[in-house]
């Protein structure tokens, strides 16, 4: 007789219980990066909407942010970090080949023997670690799953670099996704396009480093490639990712894109023609873009000041290197 | 039917204004969009994916960094109608 195989139990749902927030510890003004790009505080104001962004000092690491973001989502769900069947920590900043910064994060948060991995989608790496977790929970693979999305990119930026650098901040948000009795997280709209892969990167690779042939690398973009995928684009994959959530702009809360540019946020809520009632999210003005980091963040904040209200709806997209993109809509915890 | 260069520039100058303010008489074929009009890289994005909807061109991002002068935009899109 054959025998019978196990397979996991299925759950139906899926939903966010909770997020955490750490940023970076420093508050560093237009002022003080506008000098070696030959800029000023009005012009970074006007071309990017920052006013500040957080960074870390040296002695605040990636995993510190990490850490904290972590224990407060985990604290906030109410749930045992035993609990927790998977660590996917969204990250381009650990300054580790390997071993992963996922997993030590599991044990560092008591999460420890959890499976734990990093996932490299840059900007859209919240997103992906959603739709990751979404997959996991429902799957029965893990009953919880701790996503974090964190970055340091003050360690990869160069201060006279005008495309990119003087938006970069530092910080880590963190979200607990487990089971629902009803639904939590729409199907995620997700993608890359490997050939833009230059359009968003860095200035060399570590061999060029180690042979001498280059600087420490640093970010770079092309601006106005970005700028158009990001708008038009993404503007699509939103308008997807509301068609199969099964829902209407104006059955929003918030929209929380990945917060790049003040102007990007701008005329991509503009494509989606929102209903005033619809709050978009504007952390990078006080935060800066923290790549992986930012969608977490300003749904963080966006709950901690009043603005949304837990059990409404939000629209979460990212975009970035790679270039990849990934968009789904939340039950806000 | 294929615009003339005189209604390209008319429609651009347009176009230019709604993502600027600026008013149409400003926007004379020997200007630079950058230099002369202050229009950043952003601003200029927005400028030519308006045009594409607008003059029904495909004005691709590696044409984008060509276009430095108004009559740069204008005789390319006048071309590729």
């Amino acid at each position: 007789m054959t025998a019978t195989l196990n397979q996991y139990e299925t759950v139906k749902y899926s939903r966010i219980y909770s997020l955490g927030a750490a940023r970076g510890d420093l508050v560093v003004t237009n002022d003080e990066v506008a000098g070696p790009i030959d800029s000023s505080d009005e012009w970074i104001r006007q071309r990017t909407g920052i006013i500040t962004r957080r960074r870390a000092s040296k002695d605040l690491s990636l995993m510190d942010m990490a850490v904290a973001a972590s224990l407060e989502a985990i604290q906030n769900a109410g749930i045992d970090p035993k609990e927790i069947g998977a660590v996917l920590f969204s990250t381009i900043t650990h300054p580790f080949q390997t071993p992963s910064a996922a997993t030590l994060l599991a044990d560092k948060v008591g999460a420890n023997p959890a499976p734990a991995f990093d996932i490299s989608a840059a900007c859209a790496g919240y997103c992906y670690g959603i739709a990751q977790a979404d997959a996991l929970v429902r799957s029965g693979m893990a009953k919880y799953v701790l996503v974090v999305g964190g970055e340091k990119l003050s360690d990869f930026i160069d201060p006279t670099d005008r495309s990119i650098s003087f938006l970069l901040g530092d910080g880590a948000g963190a979200a607990i996704v487990g089971p629902s009795d009803t639904p939590g997280i729409s199907p995620t709209v997700w993608g890359s396009d490997g050939s833009k892969w230059d359009a968003v990167n860095m200035t060399a690779s570590l061999l060029d480093f180690r042979d001498g042939t280059a600087s420490w690398p640093t970010m770079k973009q092309e601006g106005q490639t970005v700028f158009r995928w990001a708008v038009w684009e993404m503007a699509k994959v939103a308008k997807e990712a509301l068609r199969v959530a099964g829902v209407k702009a104006e059955d929003l809360s918030a929209l929380v894109t990945h917060q790049a540019n003040i102007r990007i946020i701008d005329e991509l809520a503009k494509q989606l023609d929102l209903p005033e009632s619809v709050v978009v999210a504007k952390d990078i003005v006080d935060t800066g873009n923290t790549s992986a980091a930012s969608i977490p963040l300003a749904m963080h904040e966006l709950l901690k000041s009043g603005a949304v209200k837990s059990g409404g709806l939000a629209l979460e997209i990212g975009f970035g290197a790679g270039l990849a993109f990934g968009a789904q809509v939340v039950v806000l915890p | 039917m294929a615009l003339s260069k005189d209604e390209v520039l008319a429609g651009l100058a347009e176009l230019v204004n709604e993502e600027t303010g600026l008013t149409a008489d400003a926007v004379q074929l020997d200007k630079s969009f950058s230099e002369d009009l202050d229009i950043d890289s952003i601003s200029m994005m927005t400028i030519v994916v308006n045009a594409e909807d607008k003059f029904g061109v495909k004005i691709p991002d590696e044409e984008v960094k060509n276009l430095v002068t108004v009559a740069d935009a204008v005789n390319y899109i006048a071309d590729n109608q």
